[in-house]
């Protein structure tokens, strides 16, 4: 299939031989990813960033005496400005590296690639440069966000 | 100048005149940091945006560099000069504030080395008599350009690399000093097949070897001739995959070293694998082995400097990165 691209066939042959030395090589060098333990660090921490979150939302409660539902919006909001302050403090991402998936899947993952993003572009001014950019990590998130509740409104619907 | 063999380039007259560095925080207290020339605490080097901070460590080298060499302006004939962002940019809009010709090239990180090289050309051919070779990088334009954005905080993998904040500048000339660039090879585009864009260091590294097997072949030469052999930067990984094809091919190394890995302290500073980017090879070379070089501890260096040639478009294409290396042979002469 290769064959057909290259003009001269000596020249094909003799790379072929070297590829297979090549591609040994890189393969006997693999750098194994820490998967476990990138897996066990992310459990912890993600998991202590669920649990400060259900504190603040039964502080909330207790304290303010908000109802369940506000309680979960004004925890989100919380998590969601201090997630964004770190970042623009240049911690988070060194939080990140550190806690993996556990700092990427609540939502301070999310606020932490919108404002991360919008920094970035801020040279590149207000339009062209942050609100054209702010979105490049999350808009995948919130195109998968919308399509599945459109997916999974339309399953409810027709069960219903 | 001659061709020898098939890639191969032999100068008759082609010296160093003087070098000059700048480079960000974090280089200046690795390492080599003591012969870099200047250094800024910030990475924003006291410009506004990254792209211009990189076009200050530029005229840096540059102001450096003449400086040195007891040069005005007028006694520059050609500026060659690339780097990393999109267009090259930095290097043109450098070069704007000069009354010097200007040539851009692209060579991914091999840039430091492929300036060299197309400058030696002017000045063994007698057509320009002073040519200042220059090259840059810069780790937040690079993490834009290529990567996620700097404070995003996605888990980055060990084998990643870290763009050297920094630049360098050769002046080449056709009079006699103590250090001359006598060989120069060519290489071509190779590609390994392989997909990471996290690793670069293993997808590079086979075109290293490929013209360093090519440059002992080609001048007829032993590996051992050289006092050193540094590769551009192949980082951690990358370095033992190089070894090892050269084994396949029994060649072996005795004196190798890898500029990304010579430019931080690995244990202690948070760079993953290695530095890696334009200015990693131009800040060693032109600092640390150039001053070994004029004391005369190494005599013989030759330096293959490494690039990856993607973008991020074609990673997201599936499309596998080839590499490519170019080398050059500095020797001091008496």
């Amino acid at each position: 299939m290769y064959k057909k691209y290259y003009i001269s066939s000596k020249y094909y042959e003799v790379i072929f031989l070297d590829k297979k030395i090549f591609q040994e090589a890189i393969e006997k060098n693999k750098t194994k990813r820490p998967i476990l333990k990138n897996s066990i660090y992310a459990f912890v921490i993600g998991g202590l960033v669920c649990l400060v979150g259900e504190v603040i939302r039964l502080l909330l409660m207790r304290i303010f005496k908000v109802d369940n539902k506000t309680a979960n919006t004004l925890m989100l909001l919380i998590f969601i400005t201090l997630s964004s302050l770190f970042t623009g403090l240049g911690l988070y991402d060194k939080f990140g590296q550190i806690a993996g998936a556990g700092a990427f899947v609540p939502i301070t993952g999310f606020a932490n690639s919108l404002t991360s993003s919008a920094i970035e572009s801020k040279s590149e001014g207000i339009v062209l440069g942050t609100m054209m950019n702010m979105f490049k990590l999350a808009g995948a998130i919130i195109v998968i966000g919308a399509v599945s509740s459109v997916l999974f409104g339309t399953i409810i619907y027709l069960l219903r | 100048m001659k061709r020898v063999g098939k890639n191969s380039i032999l100068f008759d007259n082609v010296y160093v005149l003087e070098t000059a560095t700048s480079t960000g925080p974090r280089e200046k207290k690795g390492p080599i940091g003591e012969y870099i020339d200047k250094d800024y605490e910030n990475l924003n080097c006291l410009e506004k945006s990254w792209e211009k901070a990189e076009c200050r460590l530029q005229k840096d080298v540059i102001e450096i560099s003449l400086k040195k060499a007891s040069l005005e302006e007028k006694d520059l004939d050609l500026i060659v000069s690339g780097d990393l962002n999109n267009q090259i940019v930095v290097s043109s809009f450098t070069a704007k504030d000069y009354d010097i010709p200007h040539i851009g090239i692209y060579g991914a990180c091999t840039t430091s080395i492929l300036s060299l090289i197309v400058g030696s050309n002017y000045i063994d051919t007698k057509t320009f008599n002073n040519v200042l070779c220059l090259t840059s990088s810069h780790y937040a334009t690079s993490e834009k350009q290529f990567r996620f954005p700097t404070e995003y905080g996605g888990q980055k993998p060990d084998t990643t690399t870290t763009t050297v904040t920094g630049s360098g500048a050769t002046i080449i000339t056709n009079q006699k000093t103590t250090i001359k660039i006598t060989k120069a090879t060519i290489g071509k585009v190779i590609d390994a097949e392989y997909k990471d864009a996290q690793d670069l260091g293993k997808a590079m590294a086979p075109s290293a070897a490929v013209t360093l097997k090519q440059h002992l072949s080609d001048f007829n030469l032993p590996a051992s001739y050289y006092d050193l052999i540094l590769t551009g930067d192949l980082s951690l990984g990358g370095s033992k995959v190089f070894i090892d094809i050269l084994k396949e091919w029994d060649i072996i190394i005795p004196n190798y070293n890898d500029c990304g890995l010579m430019i931080y302290d690995l244990n202690n500073q948070e760079v993953f694998s290695g530095g890696s980017g334009c200015g990693c090879a131009g800040v060693v070379v032109n600092s640390y082995i150039m001053a070994l070089l004029r004391k005369k501890i190494l005599k013989k260096v030759l330096v293959i400097t490494t690039g990856a040639l993607m973008n991020p478009i074609s990673t997201a294409q599936k499309e596998s990165i080839p590499g490519i290396a170019h080398a050059v042979a500095f020797e001091v002469v008496e």
